[in-house]
């Protein structure tokens, strides 16, 4: 039988955060996609947050990951309110496309 | 048996006190007519953050920690604090006219800085992760909003959206880090890790070390430091002005403040490990600052890789309090940085005050050509501009050579020569950028004519920047005494 422990958690996590870096920085089609990387890597913290909560026995990490997730939202909204006012000036959201300023 | 206790809320009162102003000044926003309603709210929110200034003096004696000690004042968070009020106030004073002649006169514009600054606030006076990375976010999610306030332009809202991504994704840098620190430490408290690693004498687990170089990248994304530094051409250039004006001083200056708190709080004993990256960071940032100012054409994005420089400079300070050894010599690195910091904020005000100015029939401008022939047609303006210019470039008497004097002296105390040398080198070719500036307003045949005619409030900023620059040498001995004490305060054990 495999038992998981905390070093699965803390690989789980690592790879989640590296795909969501990599997915802003190779990603050429869309600012969702953006937007979802961002997510992707904030999840990553939570999971290792509440591994690390259990693993050490102490409720600190879980109300981190509740604070995290609060945060996560808001932001989330705000993301997209500037998305949308940006659409509504380009009338695209490609991400090739954001390059009025060279950069 | 009581649950819990009621927290003292004393150390906390100014913070509370703009909380609670922020959501009165929205209500009086939308509930007066609408004619007047930006003016009002506007000045209310000046007064507002001008009255927190002496409330945090009087609040403050030595050093408390409240909530459980998530929330920490002493004379350190005094001075940073001052400094942001001080320059978010006079953004919004900068901003008025700006507003109007853009069609973008909302009162929420004051009311975000307001809150924009009760984060900073918060992130100043942190002393617990979780404490952090909340008022980070206060802080960041309501200059979001305002870097993409110019709804209808297409480059505020690519600056908005450029500054969110990036924003975000160095928060979530900051998080993994925060997050392998708790795991590996154990704990989220500053006290508290910093006892720990005070105890472990560097014999510390690897997880520890990858969390500080995560936190470290983080750090250096929200003061803009090379390699993190792409966002800030864009966002500066892109910005509507006064946003531009705000972000190159409050955010910058309370992150640094949040940069020393942690790097020399609970990581304090732990110099050996990031002492060598905060050198490269500021290496970096030099030379980067120096050499892709010189093609520059816009003012904006100039200014931008300008304060990316300025930045090189002040964590210089930084590198000096992360040496081993004396802590005097270490407290001197932080007092340096900080009057360096001060400096700083005072000659970008004056500096976007006279780009807020440069207007040609009505229309903002900010090419650096369109500055040709201002020496004839306003030489009070071409006169100061050329004072704030000298005084970045680094030129004596002026008090932007003091702010790098005290810095590359802190540097040479603990022999980090290649430091100031290269700190010398970058000023000097940084030096060609800023007097480029001057010889146009001096020395080109002027085009066509800014428009003349300043506002009192204008002229009233330009003035007291102006005369701090020049005077600062004859009378250093406030800034020099709370940068001192604030300094100190790091150093209490």
């Amino acid at each position: 039988m495999l038992e998981i422990g905390l070093s699965h958690y803390l690989v789980l996590a690592a790879i989640m955060f590296t795909l969501g870096v990599f997915g802003i920085f190779l990603n050429r089609k869309n600012v969702i996609i953006i937007m979802m990387s961002i997510e992707l890597i904030l999840l990553a913290v939570n999971l290792n947050l509440v591994a690390f909560s259990a693993h050490l026995g102490d409720m600190v990490g879980q109300v981190f990951t509740l604070f995290v997730l609060t945060v996560a939202a808001g932001e989330a909204a705000i993301g997209l309110a500037i998305l949308v006012v940006y659409f509504r000036n380009r009338g695209t959201i490609a991400v090739e496309d954001i390059r009025i300023m060279k950069g | 048996m009581p649950l819990a206790t009621l927290p003292s809320l004393t150390p906390a009162l100014p913070e509370i006190f703009l909380a609670i102003a922020a959501m009165l000044l929205l209500m009086l926003g939308v509930f007066s007519s609408e004619e007047n309603n930006t003016r009002m709210v506007s000045y209310a929110s000046v007064l507002v953050l001008i009255v927190a200034i002496p409330f945090i003096g009087l609040v403050t004696e030595g050093r408390s920690v409240t909530f459980g000690g998530a929330f920490v004042t002493d004379t350190f968070a005094v001075y940073i604090k001052a400094l942001v009020l001080v320059s978010a106030a006079t953004v919004i004073i900068m901003s008025k006219d700006y507003l109007k002649t853009q069609g973008i006169e909302r009162f929420e514009f004051p009311v975000l800085i307001v809150l924009a600054t009760l984060g900073m606030m918060m992130m100043i006076s942190a002393n617990d992760l979780i404490a952090l990375y909340l008022g980070l976010e206060l802080q960041s999610l309501s200059l979001y909003v305002i870097a993409s306030f110019q709804r209808d332009s297409a480059r505020s809202a690519e600056a908005g959206l450029k500054y969110f991504v990036l924003g975000a994704l160095a928060s979530g840098l900051l998080l993994y880090g925060m997050s392998m620190i708790y795991g590996f430490a154990g704990t989220t408290s500053f006290d508290t890790l910093a006892r720990i690693f005070h105890d472990s004498h560097n014999h510390i687990s690897v997880g520890v070390v990858v969390g500080i170089v995560f936190m470290l990248a983080g750090l250096a994304f929200k003061v803009s430091a090379v390699p993190f530094h792409m966002w800030t051409p864009d966002v500066y250039e892109g910005a509507p002005t006064p946003v531009t004006a705000l972000f190159a001083v409050a955010p910058k200056i309370a992150a640094m403040g949040l940069f020393i708190r942690v790097m020399i709080g609970p990581f304090g004993e732990l110099g050996a490990q990031w002492q060598q990256i905060i050198i490269f960071i500021s290496v970096a940032s030099m030379l980067l600052g120096a050499f892709a100012a010189i093609n520059q054409t816009n003012i904006k994005r100039l200014m931008a890789y300008s304060s990316i420089g300025h930045m090189g400079y002040a964590l210089i300070g930084l590198a000096v309090a992360g040496a081993a050894g004396d802590a005097a010599l270490r407290a001197d690195g932080v007092e340096s940085m900080l009057i360096y910091l001060g400096i700083y904020m005072v000659v970008n005000i004056g500096t976007f005050a006279c780009i807020l100015l440069m207007k040609r029939d009505g229309r903002m401008v900010e090419g650096i050509d369109d500055l040709v022939g201002l020496s004839k047609s306003n030489p009070a303006l071409a006169m100061i501009l050329s004072i704030f210019m000298f005084s970045m470039a680094g030129i004596p008497p002026l008090a932007g050579f003091l702010g790098k004097l005290y810095v590359f002296q802190a540097a040479i105390q603990v022999e980090l020569y290649a430091l100031a040398i290269i700190g010398v080198l970058a000023s000097v070719v940084g030096a060609y950028y800023y007097i480029r500036i001057i010889k146009v307003m001096y020395f080109d045949d002027p085009v066509d004519e800014l428009d003349r005619g300043i506002s009192l409030e204008m002229k009233t900023i330009l003035v007291v920047t102006g005369v701090v620059i020049i005077f600062f040498v004859f009378y250093p001995a406030p800034l020099l005494t709370g940068a001192e004490s604030a300094a100190a305060a790091l150093f209490h054990e």
